[in-house]
């Protein structure tokens, strides 16, 4: 695999929760680098810091120290260096999660055109940019259904179709398959090996899932917050 | 996209129901005001409907609304003749109970003299008073129609006209006849009470009192100096009448007004406190939702308006939905209900308000859900 742009590198990032006696250190100096059209599985045990990292890495918890550069552009150094990290996430970080989270009061084609609404899109734009990401992930004859009437596997393709909508560089992925079979959960893995080649973005998931595992072109273990790569 | 809007739709009849609800209380609320509204406008009612400028009552009375005052009814040939009067007429009042059918109607009788002031401000259906004798204009609310027939005390009478908005500060609706008529029902007993106050050899009542005398006065006179003319005579009293509608409303309404007021209030608060509640529910409910939203990098703003707008869409259907309601049911209540628009824009107007403010627990609990609750930990 050609080495792309480093679009995700973690220097000497830690994360403590607490002082003193109730000092817990979630992550230890990590160093972790990802680079375009890398498929990424963080593994570790329950409390071993998957979830830090990956929050982290999505700019939703403050690291303790360290330093984080994002797409080429350094966001956090000691300190965030953005003052929205939200219009961060929404430009650079598309977001996977375990049960899909989809807004239910919106129809598949919505939830995914709200990223792009959100992003200043024209409508007419957004939705044909949702239309053509639904069909690329085959539930495009499913635009119109709301979550609720949406098997686990096409709820998930339009989480996917979702956090890709707004072409990020970088997706952060939390046990995707977890709710799917496991031939559902081979398909899902290949979609994301293709898109993250196609988009030339990487994928950082989080998954106990051993039957997908050889999808991944890298596994990483965090233990103790400490990492370290198979 | 309007997410609010959005979301409404996805569960429009729980949304239904909560503004049915929601304006259910509003109706109450409206309800209430347009209550106090009638007491006052039915206590005023009686005061203001001969259009009067001046009230002369017995000396040392508060009368004749808020307590008894009697005069020789002379007294409106004295009024009448003194400079400054374009024209005076004497006035009684009474409540009775009198059987029409099987119903037991209570009345407020008014007698004045024709062609003077005092009668019925507008007569809507049929006639005014056109004999001397037996002859009614009656309030619409009694029930009695033009053409119906009535015994009061010792006579039957005839429903000549009909008026609107006139009764007592008790909502009983008004009755009026001639004065000679009102006189002689005030003085008049029972067959079998006059022959026992004939046996015991008792005076008659005395039937050529009145309760005031009302007067106009001429355009460039001055209400105030001809009052304390006739205050100078010992045994007379004057009220203005902007005096006998605040002595009404100070003396008569004012206890049954402050307590209907203070229901109101309570009312109000918690109409606020329940729009507080059912806001900050749908917000908790949304928690999720709004940790995703943030997540994926809406702005506050985009939360906010989630938030803010079905608030208000509550209120204002609310609103709409009670004051609906009550324009339907307003006429079947015993007593008035006035409701004026200003009373509905100034409620409108305080329940957007509450939504906005209420809107604030929902928006600060939005405001400080963590992003990463959507990751599941």
């Amino acid at each position: 695999m050609a080495i792309g742009d480093l679009l995700v590198d973690v220097s000497g990032v830690a994360k403590h929760y607490g002082e003193g006696e109730t000092r817990v250190d979630a992550l230890r100096a990590v160093d972790l680098q990802i680079h375009a059209g890398e498929v990424v599985a963080m593994l570790g045990p329950s409390g071993s810091g998957k979830t830090s990292l990956l929050n982290i890495i999505g700019c939703i918890v403050d690291p303790s120290a360290g330093r984080l550069v994002l797409d080429g552009e350094t966001v956090f150094d000691g300190r965030w260096l953005r003052g929205n990290l939200r219009q961060l996430r929404l430009d650079k970080i598309g977001f996977i999660f375990q049960a899909h989270n989809l807004l239910p009061f919106l129809t598949a084609e919505e939830n995914v055109s709200v990223v792009l609404d959100l992003a200043g899109w024209k409508p007419a734009a957004a939705q044909t940019r949702a239309r053509e990401l639904l069909d690329y992930l085959e539930v495009g004859h499913r635009a119109g259904v709301k979550p609720a009437h949406l098997s686990g596997g096409e709820a998930q393709r339009v989480a996917i179709a979702r956090a890709l909508a707004n072409r990020p560089r970088i997706i952060l992925a939390d046990e995707p398959t977890a709710a799917l079979d496991s031939v559902r959960a081979q398909l899902v893995m290949d979609l994301l090996r293709k898109l993250a080649v196609e988009q030339e973005a990487c994928i950082l998931t989080v998954t106990h899932d051993e039957k997908i595992f050889d999808r991944f072109d890298r596994l990483i273990h965090l233990r103790d917050g400490r990492l370290s790569t198979e | 996209m309007n997410l609010a809007l959005k979301d409404i739709r996805h569960s429009l009849f729980r949304f239904i129901l909560t503004c049915f609800g929601l304006g259910l209380l509003m109706t109450v609320v409206l309800a209430m005001i347009g209550i106090y509204n009638g007491l006052v406008s039915d206590a005023l009612a009686a005061v203001k409907a001969p259009r009067a400028d001046l009230w002369v009552v017995e000396a040392n009375t508060q009368g004749p609304f808020a307590e008894a005052s009697s005069l020789p009814a002379a007294t409106r040939d004295a009024v009448a003749r003194l400079p400054g009067i374009a024209e005076a007429g004497a006035i009684t009042y009474q409540t009775i109970e009198a059987q029409h059918g099987t119903q037991t109607l209570r009345l407020y009788v008014i007698g004045y003299e024709r062609g003077r002031p005092g009668g019925p401000s507008t007569v809507t259906e049929g006639r005014g008073l056109g004999r001397s004798h037996y002859e009614l204009v009656v309030d619409r609310k009694s029930g009695l129609e033009v053409g119906d027939t009535i015994r009061l005390g010792r006579n039957r009478f005839t429903v000549v006209g009909l008026t609107e908005d006139a009764m007592n500060s008790g909502g009983d609706p008004a009755v009026f006849m001639t004065l000679s008529d009102a006189m002689a029902l005030q003085s008049e007993l029972d067959p079998a009470a006059e022959r026992v106050r004939a046996a015991r050899g008792a005076a008659s009542p005395d039937a050529s009192n009145v309760a005031a005398v009302i007067a106009r006065i001429e355009s460039d006179a001055d209400v105030a100096r001809v009052a304390a003319t006739i205050r100078q005579w010992k045994h007379l009293g004057a009220l203005t009448q902007a005096q006998q509608e605040e002595l009404l409303l100070a003396s008569v309404v004012d206890r049954a007004r402050r307590q209907i007021g203070l229901f109101l209030g309570i009312l109000l608060t918690v109409s606020a406190v329940v729009i507080a509640l059912i806001i900050y529910t749908m917000t908790m409910e949304k928690l999720k939702q709004i940790a995703t939203l943030k997540l994926i990098g809406a702005p506050d703003r985009t939360i906010l308006g989630l938030i803010v707008q079905q608030a208000l869409i509550l209120g204002a259907s609310g609103w709409a939905i009670g004051l609906s309601l009550i324009l339907l049911v307003k006429d079947n209540f015993p007593r008035r209900v006035v409701l004026e628009p200003t009373n509905a824009l100034v409620l409108f107007g305080i329940i957007i308000l509450v939504c906005i403010l209420a809107s604030g627990l929902g928006i600060r609990a939005a405001l400080k859900v963590d992003p990463a609750t959507a990751l599941g930990g």
